[in-house]
């Protein structure tokens, strides 16, 4: 009944299978049999077994009694030889298979099986052997009471083997009996009692003594004497020696040998196949089936419905068939249509990332010697930090393309560029191709623009410091310089002689020539005083008229006298020497500046505050103060060269007053930050002024008041600025010891601006105590120029 | 008057967006983004005012354009992004609960996503595609090179390797290679396609391992597309030239038989066996049509064109050139036509294999080391065996035994070099870059210069090593020199140790002359003025100097700055010219040392 409705149940669910076997090894168990019973076997029994006749099942019911009698009769045989309490071992042994079984059941291999069997024999002989103890030990013990008792067992079993032969009755026998009643204190360690004198006790609860002890000697002269000695074995129970029987010890031995511990079990006995191929219509095993193979699984109902419905949902899909060939991707002529594409916006915004540079020779595996480096490099080179390297990499040579090997950071770099690729930001720069020669401007060749100095021509040489100020006389024949060594001296231009010298009583700061040519009058200005002196150098009528214009002064009557500054005649001795007259200021002087013709002067007294500038005239040796304020430290004064206006430079401006009407008419913004020295154009219009900041600017003053052109071509602090008088030129002269000549071009026409080119730098004097040049000067007809500096010399350019 | 306008509200401002921001509108994870980015090609753009579009704040940002991101929200690829998220968070599940099933079902429909549609976006023309090929190679090679790596996915190793031969088959059957270099990173290939220059970059075939800190995940995203991309690249090409795509090989059965030299499907596959012959790069490629264009009618077509282009004139000078450059493109096509090479197993094959089969050469190697095969060491009509071994008997005197340089710097100088140079065992001559133009004032090295030379077809005889070789030699063979000639040479000798004696006394008489003068001026004596050599060269360059002062003087302080800046950077150049000049000559004299001493040791 069972098997038909666990059949009809497979065929409904085919999960039952696995189920289904399980219980069929159950069933099998109870069978058991030493014979080795195939899973696939049974697997092909039960699929085929589902369409068998009820014949068929009785029949397998006989077979299975046959084989189960068979069994038992061959069991009987075993155990003849043992003893009588062969049956005890037999349940035993059964029950010990039902665990073994279900261990492996599974189990395919003929080796594993065989080892379970191995195991199963070796509990066996372990369980027989504490049986055979308990006989020898009954065999040597005299207690009358064990003996009967194990006596009754025996005869018991002896007697109810015959009819277990026939049906055996699985709750006969009493499992206690396992148990070891000879010492009843169960499965302890026997160490638990090493300090008592006794080892447990017996059935009925007596002390057992232990044994005497043995010592050492009597234990060898019992291993000596005793020939069974080798086969005694000590019971810890009961601590009794027991000597193995004969089997014992063959059995043993065959599983010391590896062998099958039974003699009589034969490996290689033909299978005889316990299941028939046929369906059977009889139960293997009587045990009724369990209620729940009868109902259907409430859990895998659920199971069930829940696919059921992930189907109908169209959740649960049946798997795609995977190809082999699809997981390439596949190709084909995406450009297909590319007449059609149409360029968005974005396409023609996007920035393409520049490509990776081109390896030059230096990456060769073999480059050219010259690029390798040197020791000291390579040491520089893994020195520096990787961002500040020039190159990634140091150039290694290879004497041939075998011996190259893996670049290490090759992947990092692969990766790196992929960083730049998607990290870095992008931006579109126009670069311009310049060679630095496009950025010049495009100047006159000074080869046109001559005449201008060019050459150094004659080095007058005589003062012993700093020669500060030269000036030329209006002839151009003479020229006079004066220096820090308190000296004034008179040069002849054409051959460099000096043609006098003057000793005065401080450093000369300033010394100009009277532009007027009917007189020979020099101006000086020591520390307070000015002297005018007639050198007494050139024309003799000249030199003779300016005596007697100077003598021909008269006194007015009217003395109004300045405080300020204090005419006075030279002595006679002075007078023989060439001083003639003296103003002697309040404060020391810095500049004189003559008008163009020649009757006037202008002095600047730089800590004068509002009288600062002073303007003297020589015809009526008076003098005045023509400003009442003080403007700021006044550095240089000029006069205009043909109308009355007169500049005032302080230190950021120009101021440029109108000398009739007695107002400032301009106030030029030089921005600069302390002006040196200015100069005007002969002509009127333009000026030029330089500072110490190495600017030199040039204004034209019609046009604004702000500077037309500024020039920064002094490397350091521009001393003086000059014009020529006749030729369109101009010179600057600065504490770099350069005197740099600039070709000036004004044009009459008010359209037209003026040309500035720098035609020369004229190098000669030497820097000393940083000081270079400190006045330059030019010749009133000739395109030459005087300098000085301030290492003594006077050179002209011409 | 209207609203006053608020500050940040457009321009700049608006136009560009902050890469938090950006993801934070996309609602991706940073990596998810980084991805879309990559596989998009949208990069961040520097503003031009940063401040602006960073809303006043001074602070280093990058930024995306806005356009871009607003393009990138579009992608349909991001939903397949948020599927995966789920995707890997079922999987998550899945394994925790060791649902295996579960797990299985998860994986057969994991969310893929295909990347045709950016193909097409990112580069709307195919020679968009061709511009942009040079980091898709390279990445593909690099790739290719690589070893397997739980990071990788598994399938991107063998596909790269697959596009790259499947290219360099194509480079070969169009010959579209024009310069190999030799690197100690790589070797760097470059060619031409289409009127595109594309340089790429193939390692040295080691097996690459990922460094520790660097995230290989990124590097993959760029070899999914660019694998993609070179993949359809790859299919127009081999459409372009009439080529079966995937490639197959040409032979015929019978052919096949023949040539191969024994059974090697022994090996694999017949399948792979096809495969690995494709690879091995000795066969050509099956076509699609029987009678394709031969080369020369497009040669022909090409002239048509420009004599169109020209005016009609045939004899215009541009169609004469044009023609004569068209001659030498394709003598330089076939350099290696006639050449049957033979690779020993220590030279790298594919290499050698691919350079040599671009020039019309034939390369066979030992059976036994690569399928592929063609022709046996035997063989009486291999002209060169490349060799990478110093010593090596010579078995065939019928062939040059020469070193792999020999190869490439041959393709480099677009003429065979003489193979002496090249022998195994000798010292070889230095490998120069190819991709070195050099321009006026950079250094040229003089091997280059020889070789400018020999393209030019300027003879020189020999350089100036070998003539000292030469002379070396003249000194050794003493004794056949004639005495005359000996005599000859030592009287020039004389004469020119006598003539530069002559100079110095003429010198040391000069200087007399001066102290002399000096001790007389002091006299105050006037003498007749010796009239001063004047170097006029020197004077033109003083003034011309002189004159460049002035207009340096001159300019305005903006332009003074550029000038400045540009000067020093020539003068850094000069310097670098002047250090290696110095460096070889220093190099060649130290060589000539070495080599009289060598000399002198072997003499006595």
């Amino acid at each position: 009944m069972a098997d038909t409705s666990t059949s009809l149940k497979r065929k409904s669910n085919p999960f039952e299978k696995e189920i289904k076997i399980t219980e069929k090894e159950e069933e099998d168990l109870f069978v058991d049999a030493p014979l080795d019973d195939d899973d696939d076997d049974d697997d092909d029994v039960d699929l085929e077994g589902d369409s068998e006749d009820e014949e068929l099942e009785e029949e397998m019911t006989d077979s299975e009694e046959s084989a189960l009698s068979d069994e038992e009769s061959d069991d009987d045989d075993d155990h003849d030889d043992s003893g009588g309490d062969d049956d005890d071992n037999d349940v035993e042994e059964k029950e010990h298979f039902d665990g073994d079984d279900e261990q492996d059941d599974e189990a395919e291999n003929t080796k594993p099986k065989s080892k379970g069997k191995l195991t199963r024999l070796t509990q066996q002989l372990r369980q027989r052997r504490s049986h055979l103890q308990t006989s020898t030990k009954l065999d040597n013990e005299t207690a009358p009471s064990q003996l009967t008792s194990t006596d009754d067992n025996a005869v018991k079993t002896g007697a109810e083997t015959p009819t277990a032969s026939k049906v055996v009755d699985e709750y006969e026998f009493d499992s206690s009996d396992e148990e070891d009643i000879r010492n009843t204190v169960g499965n302890i360690p026997m160490e638990w009692y090493d300090d008592y004198p006794h080892i447990g006790y017996d059935v009925k609860g007596q002390k057992i003594l232990r044994p005497p002890k043995r010592d050492e000697l009597e234990e060898f002269l019992e291993k000596m004497d005793n020939p069974d000695y080798w086969r005694t074995v000590h019971d810890k129970m009961t601590g009794r020696d027991i000597v193995l029987p004969d089997e014992d010890v063959a059995l043993i031995q065959r599983i010391q040998d590896g062998r099958y511990p039974e003699t009589t079990f034969d490996p290689y006995e033909p299978w005889v196949d316990f299941f028939t191929h046929e369906k059977m219509i009889h139960p293997v095993t009587r045990r009724p089936e369990h209620k729940r193979s009868f109902i259907p699984s409430l859990l895998e109902k659920d199971k069930v419905s829940k696919m059921l419905h992930s189907i109908r949902m169209g959740w649960l899909k049946p798997r795609k068939e995977k190809k082999d060939a699809d997981d390439r991707p596949k190709f084909y002529d995406i450009w297909s249509n590319e007449a059609l594409v149409e360029l968005t916006k974005r396409h023609h915004s996007h920035i393409a990332a520049p490509k990776e540079k081109l390896p030059g020779h230096e990456e060769s595996y073999r480059p050219p010697p010259e690029y390798l480096p040197t020791e000291e490099e390579i040491k520089e080179w893994k020195e520096a930090h990787p961002e500040d390297r020039k190159m990634d990499f140091i150039p290694l040579t290879f004497d041939c393309f075998r011996k190259v090997p893996a670049y290490r950071d090759y992947v990092r770099e692969r990766f790196e560029r992929c960083l730049d690729l998607y990290l870095c930001p992008r931006q579109r720069k126009m670069r311009v191709q310049v060679q630095p020669e496009d950025l010049l401007p495009t100047l006159p060749k000074p080869k046109d623009l001559q005449p201008f100095p060019t050459t150094q021509a004659v080095v007058y040489l005589g003062h012993q410091s700093y020669v500060r100020t030269i000036s030329v006389d209006p002839t151009g024949q003479w020229l006079v310089s004066g220096s820090d060594d308190k000296t004034v001296r008179f040069w002849e231009v054409s051959s460099g002689r000096c043609m006098k010298k003057l000793d005065v009583d401080g450093t000369v700061k300033c010394v100009a020539w009277c532009p007027n040519t009917a007189v020979c009058l020099v101006a000086i200005s020591v520390e307070e005083k000015v002297h005018l002196i007639n050198p007494g150098l050139g024309d003799k009528l000249i030199v003779s008229d300016t005596d007697r214009l100077l003598e021909s002064y008269e006194e007015p009557e009217e003395v109004k006298k300045s405080s300020l500054v204090e005419w006075t005649e030279a002595s006679e001795e002075a007078k023989e020497k060439g001083f003639r007259l003296c103003l002697k200021h309040f404060k020391p002087t810095k500049q004189i500046a003559w008008h163009g013709k020649g009757d006037y002067f202008g002095t600047v007294v730089p800590d004068g505050g509002h009288s600062s500038v002073l303007i003297h005239q020589l015809s009526k040796r008076r003098s005045q103060t023509p400003f009442k304020k003080s403007k700021g430290l006044v550095q240089a004064i000029s006069f205009h060269p043909s109308r009355p206006y007169f500049f005032v430079a302080t230190q950021r401006f120009v101021r440029v007053y109108n000398l009739l009407k007695q107002e400032l008419s301009k106030k030029l913004l030089t921005n600069a930050k302390w002006i040196s020295s200015i100069a005007i154009h002969p002509g009127g219009d333009n000026v030029l002024v330089s500072s110490y900041d190495c600017r030199l600017s040039w204004f034209d003053m019609d046009l604004s008041v702000k500077p037309y052109k500024t020039l920064r071509h002094h490397r350091q602090a521009i001393r003086q600025v000059c014009y020529h008088r006749r030729y369109p030129l101009f010179a600057s002269s600065g504490d770099d010891g350069l005197v740099i000549v600039c070709h000036g071009q004004v044009y009459n026409d008010l359209l037209q601006n003026a040309q500035i080119v720098p035609v020369k730098i004229l190098r000669g004097h030497e820097v000393t105590n940083s000081l270079g040049v400190l006045a330059c000067e030019f010749h009133p007809s000739q395109p030459w120029l005087f300098s000085s500096g301030a290492d003594g010399t006077i050179r002209l350019f011409t | 008057m209207g609203r006053e306008k608020k500050k940040f509200t457009s321009g700049t401002a608006t136009n560009f967006i902050t890469r938090a921001s950006a993801v934070k509108k996309l609602q991706l994870s940073l990596v998810d983004f980084r991805r879309l980015c990559i596989l998009k090609g949208v990069y961040p753009v520097q503003p031009s005012n940063p401040a602006k579009a960073n809303k006043g704040k001074r602070a280093m940002r990058t930024f995306y354009r806005s356009k871009d991101i607003l393009f990138l929200s579009h992608e349909p690829i991001i939903y397949k992004f948020r599927a995966h998220k789920i995707f890997a968070r079922k999987v998550k599940t899945a394994k925790k609960k060791r649902e295996w099933g579960r797990l299985d079902r998860l994986e057969d429909n994991k969310p893929v996503y295909n990347v045709d549609h950016i193909v097409k976006e990112r580069y709307p023309t195919f020679v968009d595609a061709l511009r942009d090929l040079d980091d898709p190679l390279t990445m593909c090679a690099t790739f290719a090179a690589m070893r397997k790596n739980a990071k990788l996915e598994s399938k991107l190793i063998p596909l790269c390797s697959r596009l790259m031969v499947e290219f360099m088959n194509f480079v070969i059957a169009s010959r579209a290679l024009r310069k190999v270099f030799l690197s100690i990173k790589g070797i760097y290939y470059q060619g031409e396609i289409q009127g595109q220059t594309v340089t790429w970059i193939v390692p040295y075939s080691f097996n690459y391992s990922r460094p520790r800190d660097i995230d290989l995940r990124i590097m993959s995203t760029f070899v999914e597309f660019y694998s993609n991309l070179l993949g359809f690249i790859n299919f127009r090409l081999y459409a372009s030239i009439n080529l079966h795509y995937p490639p197959k090989l040409s032979l015929t059965e019978k052919s096949r038989t023949s040539t191969q030299l024994e059974n090697e499907s022994n090996f694999c596959m017949d399948k792979e066996e096809e495969e690995e012959r494709v690879a091995a790069l000795t066969h050509d490629l099956a076509k699609v049509s029987k009678e394709p264009i031969t080369e020369e009618e497009d040669e022909e077509v090409n002239l048509q064109d420009e004599e169109l282009m020209a005016g009609g004139s045939l004899d215009s000078e541009a169609v004469q050139e044009a023609r004569a450059e068209q001659d030498k493109e394709a003598k330089f096509k076939t350099l290696f036509e006639g050449c049957k090479f033979f690779l020993s197993r220590e030279v790298p094959r594919e290499m050698l294999t691919f350079v040599i089969r671009c020039f019309g050469g034939q390369v066979s190697w030992d059976k036994t080391m690569f399928i592929g095969a063609t022709y046996d060491v035997k063989d009486e009509s291999i002209t060169h065996q490349i060799v990478d071994r110093p010593q090596q008997r010579k078995e065939y005197l019928s062939r040059y035994y020469i070193q792999p340089q020999w190869v490439i710097d041959s393709v480099n100088a677009r003429l065979l070099l003489p193979v002496e140079e090249y022998f195994p065992g000798v010292v070889l001559p230095p490998h120069l870059s190819p991709f070195v133009q050099e321009k006026e004032g950079d250094y040229i090295p003089p091997e280059k210069q020889t070789l400018l030379d020999r393209q030019m077809g300027i003879q020189t005889g020999k350089n100036t090593e070998e003539d000292d070789d030469n002379d070396d030699e003249d000194d050794d063979d003493d004794k056949e020199v004639s005495e005359d000639e000996e005599e000859s040479h030592l009287a020039e000798a004389e004469e020119k140790h006598l003539s530069q004696l002559a100079k110095k006394q003429d010198r040391k008489e000069q200087k007399h002359d001066k102290k002399q003068k000096t001790a007389e001026s002091s006299r105050l004596s006037v003498e007749a003025g010796q009239v001063q050599p004047v170097n006029v060269i020197y004077e033109a360059e003083k003034e011309a100097r002189m004159e460049r002062s002035l207009q340096e003087m001159m300019m305005t302080k903006k332009r003074k700055r550029l000038y400045q800046k540009l000067m020093k950077k020539r003068k850094t150049k000069q310097k670098q010219v002047r250090k290696l000049t110095n460096r070889r000559e220093q190099y060649e004299k130290d060589q000539k040392m070495s080599k009289t001493k060598k000399q002198k040791s072997t003499g006595k």
